[in-house]
């Protein structure tokens, strides 16, 4: 093959050979990151999307930190078990302001896409605390250490991080954070604004076990909000085609 | 040359390349592979018996993984990657290492001190949540500097090389170095909560949800295909045909794998996410790529097969020698496996479970451990000019328990997997779901087991191995019958 005669050339000149490598591992990469970007559809136009409010995003950043993604998958696949077990398949809105998104890749334990609103307040708590007090046939480690206060006096320089990468934050959201957070784990008259800005939030003190806002608090929030933001009795088949 | 002017150079007489620096990186990746294995083993127990967690922050399974992966991956791994380069380079190319002594050196604890950075974050619950890129900003940011550095070295010895050709081993950890460059930068971009006052170490990547998929599963699959596969293709490039006494078995195969392989590998991370949200144009491209993948990786594998023509009976005879076979075949194996699994119809079926946790230990046990061991052996006596190890029959043994470990290991995980995936979508009479998600976790108990225990035995042929280089070292040789003269006898009858 004569064409392989020219192959010296790479071979004794180290610029090129980098040169080469270099044109030839970025091509893929850009045929399939760039497009998702530009392509409109690939992000469906759904409504109900929203930032997380400043305790849900919180208990996301729990959520991340203790690394759950390593067991639990948030990615329904469009198969009927899947739906059956989880809901409706998941669809790539619902992770749009997920930096870092957490698909995840090992169900050791259940999917967690659409949790939201599947248990109460209560089981949440009691399970993160002690699993197997709940599910004796559970292999998930005891997370009863997430009873600790939360320290949240950084939600204004997380949501302006976020606003920065691209979550539509805006300044009132940004202002009502310290409220916002604090109003979440309360019911009654002072959650208007809360729900207002964040829509189908999760309210009430989730960790009874404390008086003050807790790590447990943030993440049951998060979860509970989890898969719930589209309601899909309303929504048109043709918006996530 | 004096000696005097030989001992300001830092150069011996006996052989013109620094190989000091190498000798750290061998103790490093022994010792850190020591590490990486014993995580895993602890995290397999965990999943068996989850009281082992022992409801503590730093030892979950959940943060202790991430330890593992990095643990055996970038320490382990990276460790047999940068020793062997440093060593290989030099030699292929009659040149001493660009740099000298002190960039070596920083290359060396620079990546030290990354490793020990990133497992501390992970204890700590520092983490970017990006599965093998786990590490922070600032971490990320701590390895850019230090992988420059590296490229600098490596790149800077070819350049002064004496010798016409540059060796194909170096063709790879070339892929190797500059992939993992491109990859480490293009899935880590993040903006640290810190610049907005927050606190210090987090950050929030740039992209989100679907195209932050895409991105972290380009950087994922490239790990395992630059990272795990192009650098230790370089590793049996040079040490298969140098250990063998053979020659490469096909030029021309070497270049057409080379550049099939490193221009495939980049299109395959999309079949981490069949049947998600990611567009089917995606996930479709990544398919036909990864079943493309299968050839040029074969490739590697017919070349690094073919080169013991000739010389197959030294299987019976060097128990080093089998280590590097044995990796091979488990490359062609989960490089066959690898393009089965990412077609939609078995992916639908193997996704999510322990199959694919079965795939990787079969590539990374069988392949990248494997032929590290190999290599590792045929260094120790090299670096500490013995002349030979210390046991011949302590590395049979090594080799022996660490096989049985894996084929318990692959075969418990792919029950498992499969199992689990059949359970999920079971259906009974009446056309309901037949098992509930809890009884399919506690019918994975006595896999979970059965792996474990593998784990166990993978990590006992680490720790022998581990003994056999500390008596090498000190200059100890056991008294032993050769395996030369049994296999005369043998021969004989």
């Amino acid at each position: 093959m004569s064409i392989l005669k020219h192959h010296a050339k790479l071979e004794t000149n180290v610029i090129l050979l980098m040169v080469g490598i270099l044109l030839t591992v970025i091509i893929g990469g850009l045929v399939e990151i760039l497009p998702l970007f530009t392509i409109n559809s690939t992000i469906e136009q759904v409504d109900g999307i929203r930032p997380y409010s400043p305790l849900e995003q919180y208990g996301r950043d729990i959520y991340v930190r203790e690394g759950c993604y390593l067991c639990h998958s948030q990615m329904i696949r469009p198969f009927r078990d899947e739906v059956e077990r989880y809901g409706h398949y998941s669809l790539a809105a619902e992770s749009m302001y997920d930096h870092p998104f957490q698909w995840g890749s090992k169900r050791t334990g259940p999917d967690l896409a659409r949790v939201g609103g599947k248990y109460t307040n209560d089981w949440h708590t009691r399970h993160l605390s002690d699993p197997r007090a709940v599910v004796p046939e559970s292999v998930m480690p005891a997370y009863g250490y997430l009873h600790k206060v939360l320290s949240y006096d950084d939600i204004a320089a997380r949501m302006k991080t976020l606003r920065v990468v691209g979550v539509p934050y805006t300044d009132d959201d940004i202002a009502n954070a310290m409220a916002d957070l604090e109003a979440q784990t309360t019911e009654g008259a002072g959650t208007d604004a809360l729900l207002q800005r964040y829509p189908k939030a999760s309210l009430g003190k989730k960790d009874k076990t404390s008086e003050k806002i807790t790590e447990m608090d943030a993440l049951v929030a998060y979860l509970q909000v989890l898969g719930t933001m589209v309601d899909f009795s309303t929504m048109k088949p043709e918006a996530i085609r | 040359m004096t000696n005097a002017s030989l001992a300001a150079t830092g150069l011996t007489e006996d052989t013109p390349y620094f190989d000091d620096v190498v000798r750290k990186f061998v103790i490093a990746a022994v010792f850190w592979g020591i590490v990486g294995f014993l995580m895993g083993d602890f995290i397999a127990w965990e999943l068996a018996f989850p009281s082992l967690n022992m409801d503590l922050p730093w030892t979950t399974f959940s943060r202790l993984r991430p330890v593992h992966t990095s643990g055996v991956i970038f320490a382990f791994g990276g460790n047999v990657l940068l020793g062997t380069s440093f060593f290989v380079v030099q030699r292929t190319c009659r040149a001493t290492l660009f740099g000298g002594r002190a960039l070596g050196n920083f290359v060396f604890w620079g990546y030290q001190l990354f490793i020990v950075q990133a497992a501390l974050g992970y204890v700590l619950g520092v983490t970017q949540g990006r599965e093998y890129a786990e590490p922070e900003w600032y971490t990320d940011l701590w390895l850019t500097v230090v992988w420059v550095a590296y490229l600098v070295a490596f790149s800077g010895t070819l350049y002064k090389r004496k010798e016409p050709h540059i060796y194909v081993a170096n063709w790879f950890y070339m892929a190797f170095i500059i992939t993992i460059a491109m990859l480490h930068l293009g899935n880590n971009l993040a903006v640290p909560t810190v610049i907005f006052g927050g606190t210090w170490w987090k950050s929030y990547s740039l992209y989100s949800g679907v195209q932050d998929a895409m991105t972290q599963w380009w950087y994922g699959h490239n790990a395992v295909g630059f990272f795990l596969t192009a650098g230790f293709l370089a590793i049996m490039y040079y040490f298969v045909p140098k250990r063998a006494q053979r020659p490469v078995y096909s030029y021309r195969l070497s270049i057409v794998h080379f550049w099939a392989l490193i221009f495939t590998y980049i299109w395959a991370g999309p079949h981490h996410l069949h049947y998600t949200a990611l567009p089917d144009w995606a996930q479709t491209l990544g398919m036909t790529f990864s079943v493309i993948l299968w050839m040029p990786s074969w490739g590697g594998m017919i070349n690094g097969l073919m080169t013991l023509s000739g010389a197959w009976e030294k299987l019976r005879t060097d128990p080093v020698i089998r280590f590097l076979v044995t990796s091979i075949a488990f490359y062609g194996m989960s490089t066959f496996e690898g393009p089965m699994m990412s077609i939609k119809a078995v992916n639908s079926l193997s996704h999510y479970t322990d199959w694919g946790i079965g795939h990787v230990h079969s590539g990374s046990l069988g392949w990248v451990a494997f032929v590290s061991f190999g290599a590792l052996y045929c260094l120790v006596p090299v670096l500490w000019k013995r002349k030979s190890l210390y046991s011949m029959r302590l590395v049979s043994y090594h080799f022996w328990i660490s096989t049985i470990g894996i084929v318990l290991y692959i075969t418990a995980m792919w029950i498992s997997g499969i199992m689990q995936g059949l359970m999920w979508r079971a259906y009974d009479n009446l056309g309901f779901l037949q098992y509930s998600f809890v009884e399919t976790v506690a019918a994975m108990h006595p896999y979970y087991i059965i792996r474990a225990t593998g784990g166990a035995l993978f990590l006992t042929g680490a720790l022998i191995m581990a003994y056999n280089f500390i008596r090498t070292i000190k200059g100890d040789v056991r008294d032993e019958v050769p395996y030369e003269a049994v296999a005369v006898a043998n021969a004989r009858g």
